[in-house]
């Protein structure tokens, strides 16, 4: 044992741990093995019993579960992109106009750009449900100010236009949080550096995309990674927005809203605790793949600059 | 020790010098979601049962409607449930007495006085066992803007043909929109819509029987006609109705932008204090003139004994009472929309309520097609009633496929339909 080898046993580590590591447990590691397990079992005649794999088997086999599945998954997948393609471009732009020392006002603007991301996402959907309205909103009133009224559809109403409606709703609410991590990672690039490029010719826009972007990548990879988990964990908006059954004709359902519908059961849907922990726990292995691929597929290649 | 049981022991004989009869005095206690209902229940309905049984004592102890099967079945499981219970009809219910929990019904006297229909939402499936007493239902009908009616010069629509005519003589006059009706929230489309219209087709009872028992399917003609109505509704509702909410569609008709609204007759009490218009209701349009008519009159709250009970006599005296015609009468005019169930007549003074209760008169009465039996297996009914009827209001589907993919699901887990 290592204690023998030391002169004692240092206690006070486990003391200041203890309290971390046991509401951790309790509130993250237990439910979460817990949930794996429940995964395994199904209920028959009022009483749980033993299945092994057979609930993903049907999650995956049977046609009727493994299209919601699938289904769930690809919006998911769109959601994820959307939120790449928009909020983090949206974010890394703005985190470099408010870096920009020229800039007046440049507090204010940060504080209003981060403000939505602190309101709960209840308020958020509602809102965005009233400003879309078709009857009470003011989205087709100001389209119609600017002659562009035919643009106008009921958005959230529609297969084609309601998960990209909502996916850009979440941007909107979240982009504060990409452009808060850049602009800290871009306040702690120092003057010198880009001093030492102007010296070498390289300004404005070519110091941007040589010198800063290289040495914020780390920070984007993180966001990125974190965009991931929390898109594919994401539930809340949908739910607030369109309901458990994540209208019109399921287009806007990810895989939170099925596991939602699916472990507590809706209308006269019973909840099935077995198939929702079967869910529960594909979402857990999507997610541990994604972070995996990115820790050791990129993480590892990526440089840190010491300064 | 010796002082405090001398001390209890005075306690308890001046507790009994000091109510007389508290010997035979029984209490119960209702366990319930509808707590918008207390003042009702206190004030009106509970006083009337105390002044013609003084020896019973009843509190009424409702919990949050979203809670109420949580709540109620931990109680249960616990033995601290009251001793009536307030019954969710179908599976929440039957699981229930399934269970243990709730008390066989079917002797007591105030039984006679309900139909098979309205006994069905808390029956056994073969219907021999009956554990609850029926309460309330709810009817489904078009309530209809009168002055829109009169403004645009039509009458109301007693056949299907007719009721055409009128969406399409509102929607050529331009004021009102024909119909307030969203899809958004789904369940309209198929609650106020298929289910609405539904019974006229197949027949009521007999059909949803029949589909129960496996002898017809949803292919049947009489199961896609009410889709294939529905996708003629589409043009009539308003602009952007694919994003249109319930609260929406509500706040539409009682503002007078709309003049037919498809309903439950729960909007009643509701609307009567919104609408400053004067409103009516018709009953689903028949196919010809002539027809018979059939409504959808669904049960929706029921009541019953927990059957751990210690005052098991008072609460059959008291469940006896809630059958009876008093009861109703009480209770349908504290809450107009909520019709008693019972066949004992009841003066209704609501006459928006007194038209939707009429229908049931001149019409046959039916529960909603999907809410026994079918929906109990994955893919279940009931959703996918929602979304196929949203999909088929907006064009997106035929009514066959409609009908198709409802059949594939529902025989993907129920033996009769196999």
């Amino acid at each position: 044992m290592a204690a023998a080898d030391k002169p004692k046993t240092r206690w006070h580590v486990a003391v200041f741990l203890a309290p971390a590591v046991l509401v951790y447990t309790a509130v993250m590691i237990y439910p979460l093995f817990n949930t794996l397990r429940l995964a395994l079992y199904s209920e028959v005649d009022q009483e749980r019993i033993w299945v092994g794999l057979q609930n993903f088997r049907t999650l995956f086999g049977d046609a009727i579960w493994s299209d919601q599945f699938w289904n769930a998954l690809a919006n998911n997948a769109w959601f994820f992109v959307i939120h790449m393609l928009v909020q983090n471009p949206i974010g890394i732009a703005l985190a470099a106009i408010l870096s920009s020392p020229r800039l007046r006002f440049s507090a204010f603007y940060r504080s209003a750009i981060f403000i939505p991301t602190i309101l709960s996402f209840v308020i958020v959907g509602f809102a965005w449900k009233l400003i879309l309205s078709p009857i009470w909103g003011i989205a087709p009133g100001m389209l119609d100010a600017v002659g562009l009224k035919f643009l106008y559809q009921p958005w959230l109403g529609k297969e084609e236009y309601a998960l990209t409606t909502l996916s850009l709703v979440s941007v909107w609410q979240y982009v504060g949080i990409p452009m808060m991590l850049i602009y800290a990672a871009l306040l702690s690039i120092p003057d010198e550096i880009l001093e030492a490029g102007e010296c070498d010719g390289i300004t404005g826009m070519s110091a941007f995309w040589k010198i800063k972007l290289p040495l914020i990548l780390p920070s984007i990879g993180i966001i990125s990674v974190l965009t991931f988990v929390a898109n594919f964990n994401a539930f809340d908006l949908i739910y607030a927005a369109q309901g458990a059954l994540a209208g019109p004709d399921f287009s806007t359902d990810i895989l939170g809203t099925f596991m939602y519908r699916t472990f507590f059961g809706f209308q006269l849907q019973l909840g099935d605790p077995h198939m929702g922990s079967a869910i529960a726990s594909a979402m857990f292995g999507i997610i541990l793949i994604g972070v995996c691929i990115y820790l050791f597929g990129i993480q590892r290649r990526l440089r840190n600059y010491q300064f | 020790m010796t002082s405090s049981t001398l001390k209890g022991a005075l306690l308890a004989t001046t507790l009994l010098g000091a109510t007389a009869a508290a010997a035979q005095q029984a209490e119960l206690t209702i366990e319930s979601w509808r707590n918008d209902d207390l003042a009702i229940w206190q004030d009106q309905i509970i006083p009337a049962f105390e002044a013609e049984y003084p020896d019973i004592k009843v509190t009424f102890s409702p919990s949050a409607p979203a809670e109420y099967n949580a709540v109620l079945n931990s109680k249960l499981d616990a033995g601290s449930a009251g001793d009536i219970i307030t019954c969710r009809p179908f599976d929440a219910s039957l699981a229930l007495y399934e269970a243990g929990h709730l008390t066989d019904l079917s002797g007591i006297d105030g039984m006679s006085n309900f139909s098979d229909v309205a006994k069905s939402g808390w029956s056994t499936d073969d219907g021999s066992v009956t554990y609850c007493v029926p309460m309330a239902s709810v009817i489904h009908g078009f309530i209809y803007n009168k002055d829109a009616f009169e403004e645009v010069g039509v009458t109301v629509p007693e056949t299907e043909d007719e009721f055409f005519a009128v969406l399409e003589a509102f929607k050529e006059d331009g004021t009102y929109i024909p119909m307030a009706m969203g899809t958004n929230d789904q369940w309209e489309a198929a609650t106020m819509g298929y289910n609405n219209i539904g019974p006229n087709y197949w027949k009521g009872e007999e059909g949803r029987l029949a589909l129960i028992a496996g002898e017809q399917s949803l292919t049947d003609d009489a199961w896609v006609a009410p889709y294939r109505q529905l996708a003629r509704w589409g043009e009539f509702l308003g602009d952007g109705y694919e994003a249109q909410t319930y609260p929406d569609s509500q706040n539409i008709f009682t503002l007078g932008r709309a003049a037919i609204y498809p309903a439950g007759s729960w909007e009643i009490s509701g609307f009567n204090n919104l609408a400053d218009f004067e409103m009516g209701a018709f009953n689903p349009p028949v196919a010809n003139a002539g027809d018979t008519c059939y409504i959808s009159d669904h049960t929706d709250i029921g009541i019953g004994m927990n059957a751990a009970t210690e005052n098991a006599e008072a609460a059959t005296t008291f469940l006896n009472w809630v059958a009876s015609s008093e009861f109703s009468t009480i209770f349908a005019n504290a809450l107009p929309g909520f019709f008693p169930l019972s066949n004992a007549s009841v003066d209704l003074e609501d006459p928006l309520a007194q038209e939707f209760i009429s229908w049931r008169d001149k019409c046959e009465s039916s529960i909603r097609s999907t809410y026994q039996i079918l929906s109990r297996g994955t893919p279940n009914l009931e959703n996918d009633t929602w979304n196929a009827s949203v999909a088929v209001i907006k064009g997106e589907e035929s009514p066959e496929d409609a009908g198709a993919r409802l059949q594939a699901g529902l025989a993907s887990w129920y033996a009769p339909q196999q």
